[in-house]
């Protein structure tokens, strides 16, 4: 290491106020969670755990909740197919056009949700409607795995990069066929990208409301039942329990994310 | 340098492509353009045709999508009328007329509680369907005054139930002002700077107007939604003014932050529905404020519930505009929102027995200086002519007065 | 010595096999086909649409039912600069996005250096399950928590009343015109992007070969030149690429300028006017397409699309 005592002193420092910036507002909304009151001043008046039932017992959270996972699942499951089969083209092949590919699945994550979200909204309701083709969770899914291609392409384009092809041209001169080839030598070696660009996906589309809120009607996925209700009375608090939730249940899928992916292969690391 | 053309040829072809696409799609794209005339067919699709009917059918349809205002579908009444029907009760809180108008065009709600400036627009879009009084049983104790009214019946034709009607209310703490304040002038005279809660739609010109037909007679404001230049130009100046002193704004569905900025002291003077006005009573310790008509007269609304052309529980939704007009529901919902029923047999089942006086349900003389929310036009309905500002400019100026 | 594998028949011809031989000869068939389904999704569903929504902005709307009639016009072009306020609401919002990326570009560096370079293995697992865990807490209970620690009594003031102190300016404005500066909003964006920015700087700075910053002190540089001549350059790109999500986000966002500061953004003006007068919030929509579509060849240029 070539950073001083001191350097790494004060770097310490950085991160414990950045930590602290970063979780001070989620401890409050945990705090808020356990709020009598409908008003959220500080200090809280009075406290109490009732919320926590009330929010078990709501069928529209638990209905919220499920059409959430099913959107993220579609969304993912799209953006892995379609992310992967670009970055293998891209890492693998050269061709005009290439640079062009790299920009346009950038672009839907890259311009601002409300642009991608009325976009899809006009078609839907311009042209889909009329055919019969309304909103539903397949016009959210099909939102959503839209800005998730990148996340998923971004860490197989990565990925392929670094390992080099040459594996593959040994598997194929040793008599196996393409999906062979994918199945035994490529498919190992992008399985943790692809795992970290998937959870990325998923939590992307799981948390997404600024899209969905064009592409959704009247489902409503966790982040829209929250939109809907956080300004009523007697069910924000609730919208803080649903919150505190998700927060700490999301902790475990995103630590097997971070082990997953800190065992790298050893290749080179001068490599970009 | 090949590469780099091939990559411009790429690149354009891309846009030749998308080009092409796109005006392939305008030439034979569905049309919506013009708007459908008000029509007498009242068969949304799958409705019944008789009592039974619909309430056969409603129990296989199993829910109603409502946008409404805030407050209008509490469980206290809602979970009754799922348990009668069938129909669970899902709501989504407009933020304001606009917000609803938008909501229904998406055809993914089967109603709306639409005030007066909703109204005309979503029967011109066509997005809504006529009523058919017969299978709405209840309305026939509705206050006649309510009834075949400009904004919720054209040609002779009827085009939802009443739901009840309301002032916006002048709301200060008790703290800050008197409590026989009854005048507009603290929100426009600057005497509360930064601590005015305003609602936050182009609707809100119609209050400044409301004002300077009270204060400033020679510029003749008659209808504070039909303004012609000068009277205008008056009211966005007003507001202009206003803006700095502005703590923060409210609308449909931030309405329970105004609770918390009175409660903290952010905001002590501003507009409110009787809504947040029971709330505030409701926190503990209750935020002590008073809310009343001032003498120059106010805005209102008075809401209908209309059912969408595209309405996917047509039958739901006709037992909810029944039901949601029965004497018990509306007495409910009354109270709770602290509105005027629309039902003449509501002010009996009230808990409280004075509601209906204290709501001035039955005085027709206290609502003529209320004037209800409806949307501006360019035919301003005299002898103007046609030279009255359109909501378009109001939008427009709205915007500006914001900044 | 190897022992010479025993020769093995080949491998029985299959529908997949001969596919697969297929593939092999016509190599650019085999491209063709895996770039078929994402360009086409990505070019029909998001370009087409795309395409669509700014046809509108040459369109005209009716006057009461706001219906979309299919008159080419500039109207709506000619009302955005006609009218000063557009321009306000433009540059208040691109200038918004530039303080948030320097906010969040000077808050991440520490904490995403010492993730790459210093801290243990195990640390640094904790810490980007730390950096990553607010990405699941929900936008709008997160805009929320913000509004009530800005708000009077919220938790801000709760701390800083103690010390005398308040929030900057009037009431978190600072400044007017040109130069103002709603610091309550700058807080919340910045918090809200900033994993954005920690994990391309994190992933940027882990690249860099200690090889390098071992040689620059060989070659006499103390540590603060190999920071500003060799660290800082080489994890620029993954600043800039950091720097396309916070300033798009910004630049885009319709929510927390409503609801954090009462303000107009180019965002909640568009989302304002969406249905009543699409043609008009299709052609404001240009500006963050113009914006970001410059910053995005310019960010391409800097090499941050290797670090994304």
């Amino acid at each position: 290491m070539t950073e001083s005592p001191l350097t790494r002193a004060l770097l310490r420092l950085g991160t414990g106020l950045t930590l602290a910036f970063i979780y001070v507002p989620l401890f409050v909304i945990a705090i808020y969670a356990f709020n009598e009151n409908i008003s959220q001043t500080w200090p809280i008046d009075q406290y109490t755990t009732k919320w926590f039932r009330v929010a078990w017992e709501d069928e529209n959270v638990r209905n919220a909740l499920w059409m959430s996972v099913k959107a993220a699942l579609g969304a993912t499951a799209i953006a892995l197919v379609l992310g992967t089969l670009a970055s293998l083209a891209v890492a693998r092949y050269r061709f005009f056009g290439k640079e062009a590919i790299s920009f346009l699945v950038i672009l839907p994550i890259a311009l601002p949700g409300i642009i991608t979200g009325l976009a899809l909204q006009s078609t839907i309701l311009n042209f889909l409607s009329p055919v019969g083709i309304s909103f539903s969770i397949w016009t959210i899914i099909i939102g959503h795995a839209t800005f998730c291609i990148v996340v998923v392409y971004n860490n197989t384009v990565a990925r392929l990069r670094r390992v080099s092809s040459s594996l593959e041209e040994a598997s194929a001169d040793l008599g196996a066929d393409s999906w062979q080839t994918f199945r035994y030598v490529t498919f190992p070696q992008m399985r943790s990208a692809l795992l970290a660009g998937g959870l990325l996906a998923f939590a992307l589309s799981f948390d997404e409301v600024i899209v969905t809120v064009f592409t959704s009607g009247a489902q409503q996925t966790l982040p829209i039942w929250m939109l809907t209700n956080f300004g009523r009375p007697k069910e924000l608090p609730i919208v803080n329990v649903v919150a505190l939730f998700v927060i700490v249940a999301s902790v475990i899928p995103v630590w097997i994310a971070a082990r997953i992916t800190s065992g790298r292969p050893a290749t080179m690391r001068a490599d970009t | 340098m090949k590469h780099v053309r091939r990559k411009r040829i790429s690149l354009a072809s891309a846009a030749a492509f998308v080009g092409a696409l796109a005006f392939l799609a305008a030439g034979c794209g569905g049309d919506d353009g013009g708007s459908s005339s008000a029509s007498e067919d009242w068969q949304v699709s799958g409705l019944g045709s008789t009592l039974d009917e619909i309430q056969a059918n409603a129990k296989n349809e199993g829910q109603v999508n409502l946008v409404i205002w805030a407050g209008y579908a509490d469980k206290s009444w809602a979970d009754e009328f799922t348990k009668q029907t069938g129909c669970k009760v899902n709501t989504k809180d407009g933020a304001s007329s606009d917000d609803m108008v938008d909501q229904m065009a998406t055809g993914e709600y089967d109603g709306v509680s639409a005030s007066g400036d909703a109204t005309l627009r979503l029967i011109a879009k066509g997005d809504v369907a006529p009523v058919n009084f017969d299978l709405t049983p209840n309305y026939a104790d509705v206050f006649e005054g309510l009834k075949d009214q400009p904004y919720n019946t054209v040609d002779g034709v009827g085009y939802g139930v009443p739901h009840g009607r309301g002032p916006n209310y002048l709301v200060f703490r008790n703290d800050i002002l008197p409590e026989d304040t009854n005048s507009w002038a603290p929100i426009w005279d600057g005497s509360q700077a930064g601590k005015l809660s305003i609602f936050n739609n182009p609707i809100f010109i119609a209050d400044a107007a409301v004002y300077l037909k009270a204060t400033q007679s020679d510029l003749g404001i008659d209808d504070p939604y039909e303004l012609d230049e000068d009277q205008f130009n008056a009211a966005v100046d007003l507001l202009k003014k206003q803006r700095p002193d502005i703590g923060k704004y409210w609308d449909g569905e931030t309405y329970a932050d105004q609770v918390t900025t009175f409660k903290s002291g952010e905001t002590t003077v501003g507009t409110t529905w009787p809504y947040q006005v029971n709330l505030m009573a409701a926190e503990k310790p209750p935020v002590s404020v008073t809310a009343n008509k001032p003498t120059e007269g106010t805005t209102g609304w008075s809401d209908t519930w209309m059912i969408s052309s595209k309405a996917k529980n047509p039958n739901c939704m006709y037992l909810w505009m029944d039901y949601i007009i029965s004497p018990e529901a509306n007495a409910k919902v009354a109270e709770y929102f602290g509105e005027a029923p629309s039902n003449e047999k509501a002010c009996d089942l009230t808990s409280d027995a004075n509601h209906c006086d204290t709501y001035h349900a039955k005085d027709e003389d206290w609502w003529k200086d209320v004037y209800y929310w409806s949307t501006p036009q360019a035919d301003c309905g005299d002898d103007r002519g046609e030279v009255c500002k359109t909501y378009e400019d109001w939008q427009a100026a709205w915007a500006e007065i914001k900044g | 010595m190897n022992s010479v594998p025993h020769a093995e028949p080949p491998p029985r011809s299959n529908p997949g096999r001969r596919l697969s031989s297929f593939f092999h000869r016509h190599d650019r068939l085999r491209l063709g086909t895996l770039l078929a389904a994402p360009v086409a999704w990505l070019v029909v569903v998001y370009l087409g649409s795309l395409a669509l929504l700014l046809m509108a902005a040459f369109w005209d709307t009716e006057p009461f039912t706001n219906d979309i009639v299919r008159r080419w016009n500039l109207d709506s072009f000619r009302q955005l600069w006609e009218q000063d306020v557009y321009r306000d609401v433009a540059w208040r919002t691109i200038k918004m996005a530039g303080l948030v990326t320097l906010a969040d570009a000077v808050i991440a560096f520490p904490i995403a250096y010492y993730m790459a370079r210093v801290a243990s293995p195990r640390t640094r697992n904790l810490l980007v399950v730390a950096v990553l865990t607010p990405l699941w807490a929900s936008y709008l209970v997160k805009a929320f928590a913000w509004r009530t620690m800005l708000g009077e009594q919220g938790f801000i003031n709760w701390l800083l009343d103690p010390l005398g102190l308040g929030p900057p300016g009037d009431d978190w404005h600072v400044g007017s015109g040109w130069y103002s500066w709603d610091v309550d909003l700058w807080l919340t964006f910045a918090y809200f992007w900033l994993p954005f920015m920690i994990l391309p700087i994190y992933a940027g700075l882990e690249r860099i070969p200690s090889s390098l910053l071992e040689a620059s002190g060989d070659l006499g540089a103390r540590a603060v030149r190999t920071f500003f001549r060799v660290t800082l350059p080489l994890a620029f790109p993954a600043v800039v690429a950091g720097s396309i999500f916070t300033f798009s986000l910004t630049l885009g966002d319709y929510i927390l300028p409503r609801f954090i500061a009462d303000q107009q953004f180019v965002g909640t003006v568009i989302y304002e006017r969406r249905s009543s007068a699409l043609p008009f919030a299709a052609a404001f929509a240009m500006v963050p397409i113009l914006v970001m579509t410059a910053y995005l060849f310019v960010a391409k240029r800097l090499g941050a699309f290797k670090e994304l």
